[in-house]
This record gives C-alpha cells, sequence and structure tokens, in this order.
C-alpha cells in the first residue's frame, strides 16, 4: 500500500495535473496536497501525488553516503 | 534522476555493516521495503552481517480484520456497489472473500484511486456506492480529501485506516521481539513527519532511520542504525531527505485531522491497538458506511472470526515468525488460493517470500 512511483509533471490543470512515469505511462494525479510547477517531480499514491521529490537534495545523498563511506 | 541502485556503493555499504562488529535485531515495518530487500536479495546478503532485518505490521491489507472483510462482504451483498483496491478483493472473510460475493452476483469493482470509486457514483446516481478505505499514512489523506471534496450522497466510506506509530509503540509494550532498531516507512513518513516517531527513541531508547525504497537507501539506513548503536545514540535520523520534510506533508496533515479522528481497532494477529484507528468524524457522518448502514453492519462488531485453521500471518505481522516457517507455505497456502492475507497483497510477506523463490527451509 505504501508502494508509490516517482513521475514528472507534465501538465497542470486545477488541482489535477498529468504526471509521466517513465516508459510511455502518462496518469492523471490529483495535485491538491502539493504546490506544484511543471516539470517537477513527485511521488504518487493510490492517484494523489503525497509529496515532492527535490532532485538536488537526490544528489545529496549520494555525496552524503560517498562522505559516510569515506569517513567510517 | 540520481542512481540509488550502484552496485558498487551497495557492496562498500555491505561491507561497512559487516565491519561494524553490530548484532542486532531491526524491524522494518513496510511491504514495499519488505519487497526491496527480497527481490534485491539484500536479505541474503545481509546474512553474512551481524543484522537481521525482521518485518513488522507493516501491510495494511494484512492487518485488515475479518471482521472489517465481513463488513464489506454484507454491503455488498445488500447490493450497495463495493469499491475496493485490487488487492483486497481475494482476503479471505470469516468463510467468504469479496471476490466469492462477486463471484455470486454482488458488484464489486476495482479501483486505482477513491477518485475513481466517487467518480462511478456520481455517473450512477441511482446506485448507492461504499469505498473500501485501507491503508496507512500515506494512504489516508486521499480519503480525507475525497471527503472534503461534497461528495454525493450516494458515497460512503467504511475506514479501515490504521496509524503507525502508536502501533508501534504497542508492538514494543508486548515484548516478544527486542528490537534494537526500527527502519520506518519513507512515503507513511511523507505525510506525518518525524516527529511522530521521537518518543519511540526517547522513552524505548530505539535507535530510527526513515528510509527510502531503493536498494541503496536500505542498505544505507541500516549502516545508520549500527552506527548509532555503536555511538550509543537513540534518535530519528532521515536518510529519505530528498522526500521526506521534518513537518511532514502539511495539507495532508491538515486534511486528516478535519475530516478523521482516532478510534481503538484490532489489527490482524494483534489486540485492539488503543487510538490507532482512524473513524470519519461525526460532521463528515454522512459518508460514513458504519453510520449509514448502521442496521446491516451492527451485529457484525461484536462477532469473533476465528483465523483460518493454521495461518501463522499473526505471528508474521508481529515479527516472531518467517512466511516459510508457516506449516501451510507454498503447500496448502498459495497466492492463487491463499489462506491467510500475508499471501494475498504484493506487500504481504508471504506473498512477497513465495514470488521470489523462498520456498522454505
Amino acid at each position: 500500500m505504501c508502494l508509490a512511483v516517482p513521475g514528472k509533471v507534465i501538465a497542470l490543470d486545477g488541482a489535477i495535473s498529468k504526471v509521466d512515469f517513465g516508459s510511455g505511462v502518462i496518469r492523471e494525479v490529483n495535485m491538491s496536497m502539493l504546490e506544484i510547477e511543471i516539470g517537477d517531480y513527485v511521488i504518487v499514491h493510490a492517484g494523489f501525488a503525497i509529496q515532492k521529490v527535490d532532485e538536488k537534495e537526490a544528489k545529496e545523498t549520494l555525496k552524503l553516503f560517498e562522505e559516510l563511506m569515506e569517513k567510517t | 534522476m540520481a542512481d540509488f541502485q550502484n552496485r558498487d556503493m551497495a557492496k562498500r555499504v555491505l561491507d561497512k555493516i559487516k565491519e561494524s562488529g553490530v548484532e542486532a535485531k531491526f524491524m522494518h515495518v513496510c511491504g514495499t521495503h519488505q519487497d526491496t530487500l527480497v527481490r534485491n536479495g539484500l536479505d541474503a546478503m545481509l546474512e553474512s552481517t551481524g543484522i537481521r532485518i525482521l518485518q513488522g505490521p507493516g501491510c495494511p491489507v494484512c492487518v485488515t480484520t475479518p471482521n472489517e472483510i465481513e463488513e464489506s462482504i454484507k454491503l455488498a451483498d445488500s447490493g450497495i456497489v463495493v469499491t475496493v483496491f485490487g488487492d483486497m478483493l481475494t482476503v479471505p472473510g470469516a468463510e467468504r472473500s469479496l471476490a466469492h460475493a462477486k463471484g455470486d452476483g454482488a458488484d464489486v469493482r476495482i479501483v486505482y484511486s477513491i477518485m475513481d470509486a466517487l467518480r462511478m457514483a456520481k455517473d450512477d446516481p441511482n446506485k448507492e456506492f461504499m469505498f473500501m478505505g485501507i491503508g496507512f499514512e500515506t494512504t489516508t489523506p486521499a480519503t480525507s480529501l475525497a471527503l472534503l471534496s461534497q461528495p454525493p450522497d450516494n458515497f460512503s466510506i467504511l475506514s479501515c485506516h490504521r496509524t503507525v506509530p502508536k502501533a508501534l509503540r504497542a508492538l514494543v509494550n508486548m515484548g516478544e521481539v527486542k528490537l534494537h532498531g526500527l527502519i520506518e516507512p519513507g512515503h507513511v513518513s511523507a505525510i506525518i513527519g518525524e516527529e511522530p516517531y521521537q518518543f519511540l527513541s526517547t522513552e524505548y531508547n530505539i535507535p530510527q532511520v526513515i528510509a527510502g525504497f531503493e536498494p541503496l537507501d536500505l542498505l544505507m539506513s541500516i549502516f545508520m542504525l549500527t552506527q548509532q548503536i555503536k555511538e550509543g545514540r537513540a534518535e530519528v535520523e532521515n536518510e529519505y531527505f530528498r522526500v521526506v520534510k521534518p513537518e511532514g506533508n502539511p495539507k495532508a496533515i491538515e486534511a486528516m485531522a478535519k475530516t478523521l479522528v482516532e478510534s481503538d481497532v484490532k489489527w490482524r494477529g494483534f489486540p485492539v491497538l488503543p487510538g490507532t484507528g482512524l473513524e470519519i468524524s461525526d460532521k463528515f457522518e454522512a459518508f460514513n458506511s458504519r453510520k449509514k448502514y448502521e442496521d446491516l453492519l451492527s451485529p457484525i462488531w461484536d462477532m469473533d472470526f476465528p483465523e483460518p485453521a493454521g495461518c501463522k500471518c499473526g505471528e508474521i505481522l508481529r515479527g516472531i515468525m518467517e512466511p516459510q516457517d508457516c506449516p501451510l507455505f507454498g503447500k496448502a497456502c498459495k497466492p492463487g488460493s491463499p489462506v491467510g492475507p500475508c499471501m494475498v497483497s504484493f506487500e504481504g510477506g508471504c506473498s512477497i517470500a513465495y514470488k521470489y523463490g523462498k520456498r522454505g527451509n
């Protein structure tokens, strides 16, 4: 149930947006829980975007992993 | 997007976990974490370390009780259109599942989202529609937003929603397993944030890491837990900060607070766990199936349905037994003919173990 899939917002129409999940899969997603812009990446669960994915912080996470491995 | 499946990095993290020399039992409470662990063979890789990962009650379908299944079957048999997520269909109630009810002529429909159920109700005002609200905090905000969207009169929700942090308190208090760390579910945390887990570290001295769902996320959170143990710390750390904000999702939290109230509910395999259920608040009672169909449903509320004979779902959900140790696993109980819900849901421990070939010791 906690399965949620990342996708990229490609169109916005009020609370409803179109999200591209890759491999040609595009679905309507409810955005009522978030403030988003076209081009944002979001995590989608059961038709609702529950949170944004911060691309910068995704890269930051990997950098942090690298640092942790060096440090310990 | 960034690469969270990098094999070289995974091997380095695994080596560090091994080097740490920490011997401990960690529990996760998410079917998707279990899937990542088993699908990528991480559970097998971790056997060479001192870490053992237990699965807790992290599958919302699995913890749904026979009484709740019976409620939905009763409504389906009474001519109400029942809309459910796909993996609820074959979860056994006392004798039948919703799939059996459908086979017997009831109108049971699979939906991907509560919005699909709302649309069906609006398009067909002459029929009554019930949506079975299953899921933890990841799923619950959608139910709340549906309630706030002025649903039509012919629509109601059977809320079977449950919450994670207080259930963890109950699990720890039961004392059946001694946990040295908790891997917290990333997408529940995307909604609720970090604070609701805090008491588990301060009151029970349990280290915790909120984790994402890629192989590297899980390995890194296990490593972070070993570091907390080595350094004598017990705190809530967030490995999945690219998605989980400390405050969670305020809009979702607000929607839940406006529409739902805490309730005491039984979980399959557990007794009644105080404050771990979410019932629809009085303000929205016109859309609460339990109020709308009280006459039909109230006889079921006090009934006691035994677990299926021989089924060990309860023990598996409490983290004290592995699927392959159940005598029914892979024999009487298979995905095509499940005895218990852990073999039904794609997030169930038994279904995952069966799918990835862990056919027994």
